[in-house]
């Protein structure tokens, strides 16, 4: 569904990704694993449309999605959960989840899946009259995820979703993410959290430097020394 | 009694053309973070179509001039800022800038340097006399049509989608676009909207001072800058508030500053926006922004 191919991308002089390669098929959970300043949120970057690669190819079903404008990748059908949740803070729960299906023009089929994902996040139901910078951390991560699935995307990208939250909100995310994945939304999951992430997702890559430095399921990772490790630490906390 | 009510109508009516002004330059400023030099120069352009069309009728020359304002804000937005508008802010503050010269030099050599008299209509001239107050037709059409304005402004950008774009967008204008929102759609209705209000406040000031010049948008731009600064930079609740700040004040030092100080009347008013800005540096309305929760 998704591939990307020897992709750079600089800042200035300095390569923030050094040609990295990597696919997401239909319906496969891949989580991007990797430290601060690795280059996970510069690749979700890239692939919506913000960053501007130096050289590589994104595609997404067979066709390039290279410079284009960030709102026609997303109208092509691929969502971003950003860093920092970045909801609408002024507007009500409600006008933001509008939002999410600025895109559709199936109000009716709009309607129902609206109704769906109020029943997924019930908290939003309470608030959904609401400014929504009433709502507290995780409940802002829960409108930010309601917001991108409202678009109906096929491709659904979360940038540490997990971040800045307390381990008890972190888990509720996590069983919002384990629903989508048993609905059969496809995602790219970028984490810092790297056992749980790897746990969850079908395949992950673990990114160091701007490089792929090991890629596999969480049983193929945990065999090799580097991960265990890298991450060994982060497997006993979560 | 008399005169404080009469000094009343007066700040609102000015008050009013004053609200217009700094809203069409707010709401610019809120979506793309610019300060357009040129929005006087809109105001003076409609200035000029009510002069090229003082024959018709004032219902039509009110549309034409509507109508034709809206229209140059969008081809400005299209011809000159679109192509810039990802440039740093200062770039696109010198655009402004090469909008508003370019506007006013072609008018001095299509119009001349000399201003010309208009009226809208003669009606507006007119006044109701109520007892010892004599209440100008023209005030209350002024503080009616902008009450009207202001109304329907807020139901655009509460009940429509478009407008709850705009909203999204002057908080957070690269996640509304990462959420498929067409910038272009939001950045040219937002030009259309501001092009509007300076058509309106261009009705207001011409039918005012009855006549029109190459350089009459310099003082509603200051006027416009200066209110949307007081109100709180990016706020259009704030750009209203500051108007009305702005023009009560201007009215009422008018009206009971000692005459020999009358004369230094805006040193004045400008001293009062000095000392809104020291006491509420943000200005009179912070906006609320998203905070970090956990």
């Amino acid at each position: 569904m998704l591939r990307i191919d020897e992709l750079t991308v600089r800042y200035g002089p300095i390569a923030a990704l050094h040609g990295i390669s990597l696919e997401v098929n239909e319906g496969e959970v891949v989580g991007l694993i990797g430290p601060n300043g690795a280059g996970k949120s510069t690749t979700l970057n890239t692939i919506v449309g913000l960053i501007k690669p130096a050289s590589g190819s994104i595609t997404f079903d067979g066709r390039s999605i290279v410079g284009q404008v960030p709102a026609k990748i997303a109208r092509s059908g691929i969502a971003l959960v950003p860093e920092g949740r970045r909801i609408f803070g002024r507007l009500t729960v409600a006008e933001n989840l509008q939002l999410g299906a600025a895109v559709r023009k199936d109000r009716a089929q709009v309607a129902e899946d609206l109704e769906r994902t109020l029943d997924l996040f019930g908290v939003l139901r309470t608030y959904y009259s609401q400014p929504a910078d009433r709502l507290s951390g995780g409940e802002q991560q829960q409108l930010a995820i309601a917001r991108a699935l409202l678009g109906r995307p096929r491709l659904l990208l979360l940038d540490e979703p997990s971040l800045g939250l307390a381990p008890i909100i972190v888990d509720l995310v996590f069983d919002v993410l384990a629903e989508l994945k048993r609905d059969g939304v496809t995602i790219l999951l970028v984490e810092q959290v790297a056992a749980r992430t790897a746990e969850f997702a079908d395949r992950s890559y673990v990114l160091r430097t701007g490089r792929i430095a090991l890629s596999g399921t969480r049983d193929e990772l945990d065999g090799k020394a580097d991960f265990a490790h890298a991450y060994l630490g982060a497997l006993d906390e979560v | 009694m008399e005169a404080l009510i009469q000094n009343i109508i007066n700040a609102l009516s000015l008050s009013s053309l004053y609200a217009l002004i700094a809203l069409g330059m707010a709401i610019i400023f809120g979506i793309m973070r610019l300060m357009n030099f040129a929005q006087g120069d809109f105001i003076m352009v409609g200035g000029y179509a009510i002069v090229i069309l003082a024959d018709l009728p004032w219902p039509l020359k009110v549309l034409a001039t509507l109508l034709v304002v809206v229209a140059l804000a969008l081809a400005v937005e299209r011809l000159a800022f679109r192509p810039v508008r990802d440039s740093d802010p200062a770039t696109l503050l010198v655009t402004s800038f090469a909008v508003a010269f370019l506007l006013q030099n072609l008018a001095l050599i299509i119009f001349g340097s000399l201003a010309k008299a208009t009226t809208l209509s003669p009606f507006l001239l007119e006044v109701w006399r109520i007892g010892d107050l004599a209440v100008p037709k023209r005030d209350v059409v002024m503080i009616i049509t902008t009450l009207l304005l202001l109304a329907g402004l807020v139901a655009f950008l509460d009940r429509t989608a478009t407008g709850v774009q705009m909203r999204a967008a002057s908080e957070d204008f690269r996640m509304t676009q990462l959420l498929g929102v067409n910038a272009n759609k939001i950045v040219a209705s937002a030009f259309a909207v501001s092009g509007l209000l300076a058509a309106v406040a261009g009705l207001f000031l011409v039918s005012t001072t009855g006549t029109v010049s190459w350089n009459m948008g310099l003082n509603p731009l200051l006027v416009g800058f200066i209110a949307s600064v007081i109100g709180g930079l990016g706020s259009l609740r704030g750009a209203v508030l500051g108007g009305f700040a702005l023009g009560t004040i201007t009215v009422m030092l008018q009206a009971y500053l000692p005459l020999e100080l009358r004369p230094y009347r805006d040193a004045f008013a400008y001293s009062a926006v000095l000392l809104i800005l020291l006491l509420r540096p943000e200005g009179l309305i912070v906006e609320r922004t998203a905070k970090e929760r956990v």
